[in-house]
């Protein structure tokens, strides 16, 4: 469960590679994010408490947060409740587990749920909502999505309610590189997919031995080995089938193993399944299915890759002290689509669901759909892997690189925003048979005995 | 944490301050509080057992001494597991109308049978080498010098959490294209040996046994313990009584040790096979029961916790009572023949 | 509890002397031998050590290479095999030890150990206390219907914990108002480890001569009496053994004490903080090498202390004589 939960949380994408947990970013690191330095600090002003002095007196009360995010990812998150806390005297408990997704439900259907739960997954609020516990959002928290974030409404609406709010976001469609390298061999961002193949092609025919590839790609994740295979075919059915076949792939209106999904496994095939192409620094294609994800991009570094595939979370996966910048050891570029003036992009992120509506609770649920909590955010963000789905937040406000590059993708009037398909998927499909579709192709199977495998094994109701 | 969730509950039966503690004192208070209240509870027992004389009070102390092994029992495994039959009943989500949908599905799977020949791979040779080799270990450092420190190397696995024991094996089967430098122990001496390395989480039929090794070398630490204990309690007379008889020394071991031991042979065959049957965090951490891994604890655990298919998964669970069978009638078999 | 000590119970007990009865009660008697230690020695002795130390390298290595990989930058862990590192002891680093001993966002090391300890210690005791009662009903007073109870108790180990998480959680939460508290996590380990502890000590009891529970009847004692003068100092290693078991279990067990304390930082126990080292996204996994071995000191302590209760046949001569 844990390495499904790493995975599948959202909101912290780019955490960038420094000393984790030595990184007392900002706040004070209270547990109850209590304190006043925190405030000092991480910048926090004051912010206009009318909004929440609506709800009533709140001083004193206590609201429960349940989450994936552990430390020392979780202190800049708390952090940027100081505001609120400040202004209404609420404490938030705050607790972030890797066995999220398993304890969520357990904990739910056996009466112990907490008040506000951040869920890596749309299909994870639909299998709560089932539940009967989850409220819908009070219209304060309704009014601030369709102010600032009306595009990922529909996220978190369920059955026509609207129940969860989003809140962070992560840019999937990156493809890491080196710069120097790049500029060294005189090597071109591709701006269309042909032309990310023809580099492909060139880079092969530059590098003729074993030692070096164009690709490495890595899907081992215990056991939610093949998720990032999964995010591979999302990407390419986004681009070779467009936006509107994807949501249908999705919802399941045309089949999985449908002749535009062939196309596209097709596609990806071109790439993970060549070995001319593939696994830079590792071996044939096989390994692919037995490289752990968080490894598979560092090659880059090393010299035996040119490109690596993977959200902007990635960027703390290099070793310490590696520069992620546009000029520095490690970029990623937008994985281009097929013609330049399309730009899909697949997202991730969480969603703020809420199991009790108690004042307090209500009230914190639209502080974190407020352009004030994504703005202290940004504030406070500290170790990166801050970017919101707010979209009025000042991509400025952000420091770190690549939050800032995946703010500018996000907020691009040209950008069709995609969730991750699995996430949405039921789950059977969407955490079990899809990876495990993609990982026996990765290691031999053909592709329609792939899709028809899949497509076999949605459930029926 | 949930005060205010218990808020509406009502009054618990036990007061707010034996409750939670927040500070160190509080919990170690906290602590000896219950283990006092539980002995005293023990003690009550005992109490009680002691009003019953005679023999047909006898009857009466028996059921108090098992009384509250029982309750507790009934409450925190009996009725979840009546649950699960009645949830593997009411179709996929286990609580719609009664059915045989989720047994019909289980076995339409087209993999259950590789599911099935898994873990019938498991639950022969996990109890058996993990057995095997834990008792003649135990034997060989009976009594032998350091044989307090030998026992902890052996016993070593068992004090590893499983995210450790993930970590440890991943060193041991992790594969490098054979030019590379390689950072798996296997590889590295297959290399040395001049042989290709090896995809040993991947290729299947290979890689059941290679996770099955993971869960013997866990396991071995506990049979040792129990049979070197067991070993250690046999009673001096026997041994003396078989030496005056001019018993020798393998011999001793066929006809007085082994059979001295059964009992606690058959603890530990039975609990590792029963074990095993449950055990899925191997397979799931290592490979995801993919590759043809597989075992039907895996797949309860991914349609209860993963797939939002409790009632599948309750199924399953099923199949795992009915696995278990043959184990049960073995330890009966053993009972009557004691008897 | 202690006024019911038995007398015969030695005081201080030690591998050599206690192990050694008296030389009144054994007149004739000069090396003790176990009839193992007599196997070992029948195939021959260099054979026996040999493969014993066969046995104890391949189960040490393993764990052995994280011991070394603990001390490893990440760098050379991805880049070379742990058995290099030998060659180069200037690599050696303690960062790891460092980054995984550093405070938590809100928590000290201490404070995990501590709830550990607070979880762990009841969880061992209660189990024991129940089921060695259990355990001896079922060997030696007969009552309607034992067997089958008996058979039906330890057939429960095959129950997956995880489908009793939520009926149990509703239950300490909705009928006894507990909620999230020590004592459903006591209470929950308690009942996910009978069915094992009445199952191995009943085991352990059956095998115990019936003459010695037929001489104290006769002379007059009764269930209570026998339970603890007798019986308790008899299985004092199968106690131990069971009692290192449970103890591991609990000290490692995450998923138990998350349903049922939850994994706040002010309850949690160590092993939430170890899961949690790699950071949400598992991004610094070489961390749990040393976290591991951090949370293993205890239970490692614990079985070498344990050692000096695997004693045999305690009293089993002195009763008769």
């Amino acid at each position: 469960m844990a390495l499904n939960s790493r995975r599948r949380f959202a909101t912290l994408t780019a955490v960038l590679a420094v000393a984790a947990l030595t990184v007392t970013a900002c706040g004070s690191g209270d547990e109850e994010g209590g304190g006043d330095d925190a405030g000092s600090t991480g910048g926090g002003g004051a912010i206009d408490c009318a909004p929440y002095e609506a709800f009533g007196e709140l001083d004193g009360k206590t609201v429960t947060v349940y989450t994936s995010i552990t430390a020392p990812e979780d202190e800049p998150h708390i952090a940027s409740y100081q505001p609120f806390v400040d202004c209404t005297g609420v404490e938030i408990k705050y607790e972030g587990s890797k066995e999220f997704e398993a304890q969520l439900p357990v904990r739910v259907k056996g009466g112990n749920a907490p008040d506000i739960a951040y869920l890596p997954q749309p299909g994870l609020l639909k299998t709560m909502v089932e539940t009967g516990q989850v409220k819908p959002a009070p219209p304060e928290v309704a009014a601030n999505v369709d102010k600032y974030m009306p595009d990922s409404k529909a996220w978190g609406t369920v059955d026509g309610t609207f129940y969860a709010a989003p809140l962070g976001a992560n840019v999937k469609s990156f493809v890491w590189y080196s710069p120097s390298a790049f500029a060294e061999k005189g090597y071109q961002i591709p701006k269309t997919w042909d032309e990310l193949l023809a580099l492909s092609d060139k880079i092969a025919s530059d590098n003729p031995g074993d030692e070096v590839k164009p690709w490495c790609a890595g899907i081992e994740s215990g056991d939610a080995t093949g998720w990032s295979a999964t995010d591979w075919m999302e990407d390419i059915i986004l681009r070779t089938a467009g936006p509107e076949t994807y949501d249908k792939w999705v919802a399941h209106e045309i089949p999985f193993n449908d002749p535009a999904i062939q196309t596209a496994i097709a596609e990806a095939g071109k790439i993970l399944k060549n070995d001319k192409y593939v696994n830079g620094g590792f071996g044939d294609v096989k390994t692919i299915a037995s490289t752990p994800f968080q490894e598979a991009g560092l090659g880059i570094t090393e010299g035996t890759c040119y490109m690596h595939r993977q959200a902007s979370f990635y960027a703390a996966n290099f070793p310490e002290g590696t520069t992620v910048a546009e000029d520095g050891d490690v970029w990623a570029f937008y994985l281009p689509s097929t013609s330049a003036d399309t730009r899909p992009v697949l997202v991730g992120g969480e969603f703020t669901a809420a199991f009790a509506d108690r004042p307090e609770v209500k009230a914190f649920q639209t502080y974190l759909a407020s352009l004030e909590w994504a703005t202290e955010r940004a504030k406070t963000c500290g170790l990166g892997g801050c970017v919101t789905a707010n979209k009025d937040v000042d991509p400025n406000l952000l420091e770190n690189a690549i939050d800032k590059l995946s703010a500018e993708i996000l907020t691009d009037e040209a950008a069709t925003l995609r969730f991750d398909g699995s996430d949405l998927m039921p789950g059977a499909v969407g955490s079990g048979t899809f990876w495990k579709g993609m990982t026996d192709w990765i290691i031999g199977k053909d592709d329609k005995a792939t899709l028809d495998f899949i497509e076999q094994s949605w459930p029926a109701s | 944490m949930t005060t205010t969730v218990l808020g509406g509950v009502g009054a618990g039966i036990i007061p707010e301050p034996f409750l939670r503690a927040e500070s160190v004192a509080g919990k170690f208070f906290l602590m000896f509080f219950a283990i006092a209240f539980f002995a005293a509870v023990f003690g009550l027992v005992l109490f009680l057992a002691s009003l019953f004389k005679g023999r047909s009070g006898e009857k009466w102390q028996g059921v108090i001494f098992v009384a509250p092994a029982l309750v507790l029992l009934s409450v925190g495994l009996v009725y979840p597991a009546i649950l699960t039959i009645i949830q593997s009943l009411r179709g996929r989500s286990g609580e719609d109308a009664f059915s045989l949908s989720n047994y019909s599905a289980m076995f339409t799977q087209p993999e259950l049978l590789l599911v099935l020949r898994n873990t019938a791979l498991w639950v022969i040779l996990v109890p058996l080498l993990a057995t095997g080799i834990g008792l003649i270990y135990a034997i060989l450092i009976d009594r032998a010098r350091g044989e307090a420190f030998a026992k902890a190397l052996i016993f070593l696995p068992m004090a590893i959490s499983m995210v450790g024991a993930g970590i440890i094996w991943k060193f041991v089967y992790q594969y490098k294209q054979t030019s590379r430098p390689q950072i798996g122990l296997l590889n590295a001496i297959l290399k040395a040996l001049g042989f290709d390395t090896q995809q040993f989480l991947i290729n299947a039929p290979l890689n059941t046994f290679m996770l099955i090794i993971v869960m013997v070398w866990i396991q071995a630490g506990f049979a040792m313990t129990v049979l070197s204990a067991a070993i250690k309690s046999i009673p001096d007379e026997i041994i003396e009584a078989a030496k005056l008889d001019g018993v020798q020394s393998f011999k001793m071991f066929r006809f007085i040790t082994l059979p001295s031991i059964r009992a606690a042979l058959v603890v530990v065959v039975t609990t590792i096979g029963i074990g095993t049957l449950k055990v899925f965090d191997i397979v799931r951490t290592m490979t995801g029961g993919q590759f043809d891994t597989s075992v039907v604890a895996n797949e309860f655990y991914s349609q209860s916790f993963r797939f939002n298919a409790p009632g599948l998964g309750a199924a399953l669970a099923v199949l795992l009572f009915i696995l278990v069978i043959p184990i049960v009638g073995y330890n009966i078999v053993q009972m009557r023949k004691e008897a | 509890m202690s006024t019911l000590q038995p007398a015969a119970l030695p005081e201080s007990v030690n591998d050599k002397t206690i192990a050694e009865p008296p030389e009144s009660v054994r007149p004739g008697r000069r090396r003790r031998k176990s009839a193992a230690g007599d196997a070992a020695r029948a195939i021959t002795s260099p054979w026996a050590s040999g493969l014993a130390i066969v046995i104890a390298v391949l189960w040490t290595v393993p764990t052995f290479g994280l011991l070394v990989t603990s001390f490893r930058s990440q760098r050379d862990i991805n880049t070379s095999g742990w058995w290099t590192a030998f060659g180069d002891p200037s690599a050696w680093t303690l960062e790891n030890y460092r980054q995984a001993l550093a405070p938590g966002t809100s928590a000290s090391l201490s404070q995990y150990f501590i709830n550990t300890i607070v979880i762990t210690i009841p969880a061992v005791v209660l189990p024991l206390f129940l089921a060695s009662l259990a355990a001896y009903a079922f060997a030696w007073m007969p009552f309607p219907g034992r067997d089958a109870l008996f058979v039906a108790v330890f057939a429960l180990q095959i129950v997956p914990l995880q489908v009793a998480l939520i009926p149990l959680l509703d239950f300490y939460v909705n009928r006894l108002g507990f909620g999230a508290s020590y004592w459903s996590v006591w209470l929950s380990h308690t009942i996910f480890a009978l069915p094992l502890a009445t199952f191995l000590i009943h085991n352990f009891m059956r095998e115990l001569p019936s003459e010695l529970m037929e001489a104290a009847r006769v002379d007059g004692a009764g269930h209570v009496t026998i339970f603890f003068r007798i019986l308790l100092p008899l299985l004092t290693p199968a106690l131990a053994a069971f009692g290192i078991f449970q103890f591991l279990w609990v000290w490692n067990d995450l998923l138990v004490s998350l349903v049922f304390l939850g994994g706040t930082p002010d309850v949690a126990p160590i092993t939430v903080r170890v899961a949690e080292l790699s950071g949400s996204r598992g991004s610094a996994w070489y961390l749990l090498s040393a976290g591991a071995f951090i949370a293993m000191i205890v239970p490692v302590v614990v079985f070498l202390l344990l050692q000096r209760y695997f004693v045999r046949g305690l009293l089993a001569g002195g009763l008769k004589g």
